[in-house]
């Protein structure tokens, strides 16, 4: 409950005056003036699920609690009426099964929404995503490809525990043959949703449970049922000079939070919402490092073999000589996620980890000791 | 329910073979009193450690299992009369038993040409279970699919995929089914619908499911009325210990998904006897218990294989979901090129050779006038022609080109997806306009 109440304070589900008072910079927002109108993640994602149900019979929704009981998270609301129970279809508990008849479906040209109560779960279907479907298209020589999009809630909610709260963006990452998405916004959220199940290419897409019910302003374009995000770009939530802050998820509104406070300090911070974890957008963020000169990666995962670190190699592989600081890596703490508040505070970046980090990247302040 | 529960179990008895008892101890049908004989592995020299009042308890569960055993038995009723009701005719005869040679002329030659060097890796020969793969597959339409494990060279010839493409591909060769991409465990064809090739255990059977499930929505939602597709999937002994076999089995049974689940039971997972792998060796027993039929036949046996596959098949394709078949059948070979085989009792080896389903069928054919020794040795000369073809082919052909490496990763390379009209959407210049920031 904590997290929720600060990240509404923060970016994201504030009135419009206020929103132009925190956000001069305008061009990443300039449909927004247009239209008032605002929409949570969870509606974003349960209109793109309904407009690409209507649009193709071949799409469909499987997975735990998706029909009858509306969804686990409530994104699949109102789809078992409208669609009824052979295309939203309710599984028992088997995850190893419902990915596998999922990906054998999806073999034969259907396109299945397959629904993990969380990525956690995902674990015990990891051997369908990663060997019969990520791979298929390459084994098989380009003759079955499998349009299948495995979605649910990635990453740490509130006092879970351990076993809830992994994030596994680095893990699908790493393998070709899968594109991994990860949304912030309900604008990311639709069009990213609505790319992923028209894409012909298994697709990981990584939700963010504590996203769900935070409101983003949308524009028309955004409502349009036509709208797609393109794979494969990130964006650039909020343009600066001094020192770039990539994230994903829910980082993004901690990071757009923390440009704000540094802002104050008179850094300017260029925040890049990645959208897209594979392919990855080297192109952005080797762009704006060369205008910065200074990168600070968030992420909620592990520091080991993480998306801070294929993006700290990127930018050192084709911008070495940019970088006037070296490269700052906030990721989770490496310990399993604990329960008691205050240690899972501490467990996972906040606000001020950024700030702390965007201020060395600066020379602001003294680097911490080299950890053991 | 006794009766039900023996007929399950037993095929009927057909006019092949009779002198052939399956093992030294227990004869065939001794058993439709209610309990199976002690060692129901027939053929298999190691004793069952199952007793008889554990089978009394199955009784009880086996409600449902009706359909298969009935229509089987009333087979065996009407073809008591001699000579009338032969159970193939000699051009279904003779199919059969072209594939069943294809199938082990082309396993013997992959042994050679792996000694050879010529191919590499993992190989696993299906040496032995040729009844299984031709008595089922030989019944299929091309729309419908299979789905097999890593011992699956034999599974995709039936199927229709040619010689000179499977060979190729454990060449390792451009011109493979695969592209060479693939290799002996991952056997692809979407023409012929072989949907794999999977080296996990039990990876196959969700894959399985799923084209069942798509049948049945491809009936109901997408409106192909005619849509009656059914999905073989084959697996082994091993994997019946799986948690993903008994997840599918309840999913295909509640839903009804046209699939007939293929048992290829050899009673050996690489070293590992069946026997002392599974608390209940008999496999067949697990289908009742999810809600769908469970049979037991003899896989060294083609035309009982054929008998009961046709059964389960036309279940399926009428809508009445899913069965079990448990195929009793022996690897004559080891588990793969790499396994020395040591474990395995020479005794229990010479006594399944002695009952080759090729000799087996071939007798049958000549003792019932079907086709004569000649035609039967023109088919083999045939065949080896053939293999010989495909092994020409394979050297010819070229390694995949360097390019081709990175080719085929993903189907959309660029990531920006494919719009309706099947062109990228990033080509289309309104793709980045407003919002999408890019």
């Amino acid at each position: 409950m904590w997290g929720i109440i600060r990240q509404k304070v923060g970016a994201g589900g504030i009135s419009a005056p206020s929103m132009q008072r925190i956000r001069p910079a305008v061009s990443a927002w300039r449909s927004y003036s247009s239209s008032g109108k605002e929409m949570t993640v969870r509606d974003a994602l349960n209109s793109a699920l309904d407009e690409e149900m209507s649009a193709d019979p071949k799409v469909y929704v499987m997975g735990e609690e998706v029909g009858e009981y509306q969804g686990a998270y409530k994104i699949t609301k109102g789809l078992l009426d409208k669609f009824g129970p052979e295309r939203v279809v309710d599984t028992p508990i088997t995850e190893a099964g419902f990915a596998g008849i999922g990906v054998g479906s999806a073999y034969y040209g259907l396109r299945p929404v397959i629904e993990f109560m969380t990525f956690n779960f995902s674990m015990q279907a990891i051997d369908h995503i990663i060997n019969s479907a990520a791979k298929s298209n390459y084994m098989s020589a380009g003759q079955i490809n499998v349009p299948i999009v495995f979605r649910g809630p990635n990453g740490a909610a509130a006092g879970v525990g351990a076993q809830h709260s992994q994030c596994f963006a680095a893990w699908y990452a790493s393998l070709p043959g899968l594109k991994v998405l990860a949304p912030y916004s309900s604008e990311d959220a639709r069009g990213l949703l609505k790319a992923a199940i028209r894409d012909p290419d298994p697709v990981v897409f990584l939700e963010n449970e504590l996203l769900y019910g935070e409101s983003f302003p949308v524009s028309a374009e955004v409502l349009d049922s036509s709208f797609c995000l393109p794979i494969g770009k990130a964006k650039i939530e909020r343009e600066g000079k001094d020192v770039t802050i990539t994230a994903f998820s829910k980082m993004v509104g901690y990071a757009l939070k923390a440009a704000e406070m540094l802002a104050k300090e008179g850094i300017s911070a260029e925040v890049i919402n990645l959208r897209s974890i594979r392919p990855l957008d080297r192109a952005t963020i080797n762009a704006s490092v060369r205008k910065t000169n200074r990168l600070v990666t968030v992420e909620e995962g592990y520091a080991q073999h993480g998306v801070g670190a294929e993006i700290c190699t990127s930018v050192i592989e084709d911008s070495f000589g940019y970088l006037d600081a070296p490269v700052e890596r906030i990721s989770g703490a490496d310990v399993p996620t604990p329960y008691a508040a205050n240690l899972e505070r501490m467990a996972f970046p906040q606000v001020e980890d950024i700030v702390r980090a965007a201020q060395r990247a600066c020379f602001r302040s003294v680097p911490m000791a080299a950890a053991a | 329910m006794a009766s039900s529960f023996s007929a399950a179990k037993i095929t009927q008895p057909l006019p092949l073979n009779t002198t052939n008892t399956r093992s030294p101890d227990n004869p065939l049908f001794s058993s439709f009193k209610s309990a199976p004989p002690a060692s129901s592995f027939l053929g298999s020299t190691h004793k069952l450690r199952i007793q008889r009042p554990a089978s009394a308890r199955a009784q009880t569960r086996s409600g449902t299992v009706v359909a298969v055993s009935d229509v089987v038995k009333e087979k065996k009723l009407k073809s008591n009369a001699p000579t009338s009701n032969l159970l193939i005719t000699k051009e279904e005869g003779l199919e059969v038993y072209e594939d069943m040679i294809l199938g082990r002329a082309f396993e013997d030659m992959c042994a050679q040409m792996y000694y050879r060097g010529k191919m590499f890796g993992f190989v696993h020969l299906y040496n032995g279970q040729e009844a299984i793969s031709s008595g089922f597959i030989k019944l299929l339409k091309k729309e419908d699919s299979v789905v097999s494990t890593y011992r699956d060279h034999v599974h995709a010839l039936s199927k229709g995929v040619p010689a000179r493409a499977v060979m190729s591909e454990l060449f390792g060769k451009a011109t493979g089914c695969c592209r060479g991409q693939g290799g002996s465990m991952h056997m692809f064809s979407k023409e012929h619908n072989v949907l794999g090739g999977f080296a996990f255990i039990g990876e196959g059977i969700p894959v399985a499911t799923g084209a069942a499930f798509t049948s049945k929505y491809k009936r109901e939602v997408l409106k192909e009325g005619d849509c009656d597709h059914v999905t073989l999937a084959f697996f082994g002994d091993g994997t019946c210990n799986n948690g993903q076999f008994f997840e599918c089995l309840n999913m295909a049974a509640l839903w009804k998904l046209p699939i007939v689940f293929v048992v290829e039971n050899n009673l050996w997972a690489i070293g590992m006897s069946h026997l002392r792998a599974t608390s209940d060796p008999q496999i067949w027993k697990k289908g009742p218990a999810f809600g769908m039929p469970g049979v037991h036949v003899d896989g060294m046996d083609v035309l009982k294989v054929r008998e009961v596959a046709k059964e389960a098949i036309g279940r399926a394709r009428r809508g009445e979901g899913p069965t079990l078949v448990e195929c009793e059948t022996y690897r004559f070979r080891g588990h793969s090129l790499a396994d020395p085989d040591e474990l395995r009792d020479p005794a229990e080896k010479a006594h399944y050779a002695t009952r080759d389903p090729i000799t087996s069928l071939k007798k049958y054919m000549i003792d019932n006038k079907l086709a004569s020794e000649a035609e039967l040795k023109a088919i083999e000369k045939k065949i080896d022609e053939v293999v010989e073809e495909a092994v020409e082919f394979a050297e010819e052909s070229p390694a995949p080109s360097r390019s081709q490496l990175l080719e085929n990763v993903f189907a959309d390379p660029k990531g920006f997806g494919i719009g309706p009209d099947g062109r990228y959407r990033c080509e289309d210049p309104k793709f980045t306009e407003g919002t999408a920031h890019v």
